[in-house]
């Protein structure tokens, strides 16, 4: 098996076995398969992509097309005991809103998310005045699935103002750990654990 | 093999019953015409049932015995293919009210005549009663899984409804849990055309040989054209002549999708009785779920242990992906594993019938995973 991306694998680590969980923008369904092969995890899965999907069910995960926009409304309240986005946040229509819909249908989130504060992000606009493109965020603006950037402090603002309680953070420069001392600034990634205790 | 043994091809048994009808009335005896393949392992836990669709039979996969065309399922089910019959046991039984040998109208009644129009009016969830009532005489009581497109998909879901405890992996293709009005109303134009019929005469048509072949025809060219997508007839035929270079001015089939359209509905009646097309099509348009379950589908599957997957078509029109989702929010709602995928095909609802190679990977890893 091919190793996880940073982010999954934090999220894998952390995830309690034995629980269920709900991966909104699965993907290939890499995160799920190892959570249910190394932590006995029932993991359910939500994917846009209908070739992603495919190939989810045929790696025999359970996952739906469906739309975090829309379809998480369809699950009960706290159906699951994790819900996790990860790299999707950005990509939504209404974030605050897909955010609300994980705390209900979960009973914690685990969020990721590219830090669009970043310092190579902020030289490149600054120094450049273009939209950035970086390794992580490597697509124009004209094309980019990402519509809405954000901060790591945008981030914990927002949860601030919907009452969310972070349990925990994570923050990543290249595949490594980096401090939440100036995260902000110095982290090309985020993973939020979020409750709404 | 002795031809009365249980398993094989061209199988056939007739049951005491009786089998209670939704409808009030019994079905007694009951016949089944079926076909197996594979084998059945020790402790009868390899087998699968596949639902066959409104005009399907149990000739899954080997060649009907009447137009000698092979299977309506090679694609899916034989050895090393996803319904892989060197790994499962498959069970395809024609389904009551049909006429390939199962009980329908063109079977004796008591009297030692034809039923006609004094069979039974019959339900999906009646068929699916009639499965279980066969799969008990064969000794199997759990199932590996239950699968079927459009009807046999209707099957599927009533299964996993009344019988949550026997399945343990359910795949619905290109299906729904209730009939929309649309479809209702695209099988009342078929009845009619069979009814209108002067040759139909109220269903007493056997003794003489001589059917409703014509108002059968039309009904089948209209269904036809619910099963095919618009952009599948446009690449088909588009607006091309058949056999000649220019109009006629008149109504011979110039067109080749009408020359195509009659050639399917005089075909079919070679092969399918009028009145079990009258008696199939009321069950299917009777089917709703959720009114079984006090108009919640979700109390359809409350407590399920069975595995779901459902595939929709994007060019399907007859049973759209909503009508998938609409089983799946069900299901997620009672907290059953589902998948859910709508694939890119075509050939509008034909498409689960034909070469969708996404369709077989689906459904070849649905079901191993089932096996884990």
């Amino acid at each position: 098996m091919t190793a996880l991306r940073p982010d999954l694998a934090i999220i894998a680590r952390e995830v309690a076995a034995g629980t269920r969980v709900l991966d909104v923008g699965c993907g290939d369904g890499a995160l799920m398969a190892a959570l249910r092969d190394e932590k006995q995890v029932d993991a359910r899965g939500m994917e846009l992509d209908s070739a992603n999907v495919a190939e989810c069910v045929a790696r025999g995960l359970s996952v739906i097309q469906g739309d975090a926009n829309i379809d998480l409304a369809d699950y009960p309240e706290g159906a699951f005991d994790y819900a996790i986005l990860s790299q999707t946040l950005q990509t939504t229509m209404r974030p605050d809103l897909v955010m609300e819909q994980l705390l209900r249908v979960g009973r914690k989130a685990f969020v990721s998310f590219p830090n669009f504060a970043h310092w190579r992000v902020r030289l490149s606009l600054l120094w450049g005045g273009r939209m950035p493109v970086t390794r992580l965020l490597p697509i124009a603006w004209y094309e980019t699935p990402n519509i809405h950037h954000v901060t790591v402090d945008d981030f914990r603002a927002l949860v601030r103002d919907q009452g969310i309680k972070v349990e925990g953070a994570w923050f990543l420069s290249g595949d490594k750990l980096t401090s939440a001392a100036a995260a902000n600034f110095r982290a090309e990634h985020a993973v939020f654990l979020l409750s709404r205790s | 093999m002795s031809d009365d043994a249980p398993f094989g091809p061209d199988r056939h048994i007739t049951l005491a019953g009786p089998l209670a009808l939704d409808g009030g009335g019994v079905l007694a005896p009951v016949n089944f015409a079926y076909e197996t393949y594979g084998t059945l392992n020790a402790d009868a836990s390899n087998a699968i049932l596949l639902c066959h669709a409104l005009t399907g039979d149990q000739y899954v996969a080997s060649d009907h015995p009447v137009t000698g065309k092979p299977g309506w399922w090679t694609r899916m089910v034989g050895p090393g293919k996803p319904i892989d019959t060197d790994r499962y046991f498959v069970v395809c039984p024609n389904v009551i009210g049909s006429c390939m040998g199962s009980s329908g109208p063109a079977s004796l009644a008591e009297d030692g005549k034809p039923y006609g129009m004094r069979f039974p009016v019959i339900t999906i969830r009646d068929m699916v009663r009639a499965q279980a009532m066969l799969l008990d005489h064969l000794g199997i009581d759990r199932l590996y899984a239950v699968v079927g497109g459009s009807m046999g998909g209707m099957q599927v879901v009533s299964w996993a409804a009344t019988y949550p405890t026997r399945v343990a992996s359910a795949v619905i293709i290109a299906s729904t849990a209730r009939h929309s009005a649309q479809n209702i109303a695209f099988h009342e134009v078929g009845r009619q055309a069979i009814m209108a019929d002067p040759n139909w005469r109220g269903g007493d048509y056997y003794a003489d040989g001589k059917g409703p072949d014509a108002g059968l025809a039309v009904a089948r060219m209209a269904a036809h054209i619910t099963y095919l997508s618009e952009q599948g007839l446009t690449e088909k035929f588009g607006r091309r002549l058949q056999n000649r270079d220019a109009k006629t001015f008149g109504f011979d089939a110039d067109f080749q999708v009408e020359s195509y359209l009659r050639h399917q509905g005089l075909s079919f009646t070679d092969r399918f009785d009028a009145n079990s097309y009258l008696y199939i099509t009321r069950a299917m348009d009777y089917f709703d779920l959720a009114e079984e379950h006090g108009g919640h589908l979700a109390n359809a599957f409350r407590g399920s242990a069975t595995r779901f997957c459902l595939v929709s078509f994007d060019t399907d029109w007859l049973y759209p992906t909503t009508d998938s989702r609409n089983i799946v929010h069900a299901l997620n709602a009672s907290g059953a594993p589902v998948s859910f995928v709508e694939l890119s095909a075509p050939f509008g609802h034909d498409s689960f019938l034909l070469d969708v190679p996404d369709l077989n990977r689906v459904v070849d890893g649905f079901l191993k995973a089932g096996g884990q």
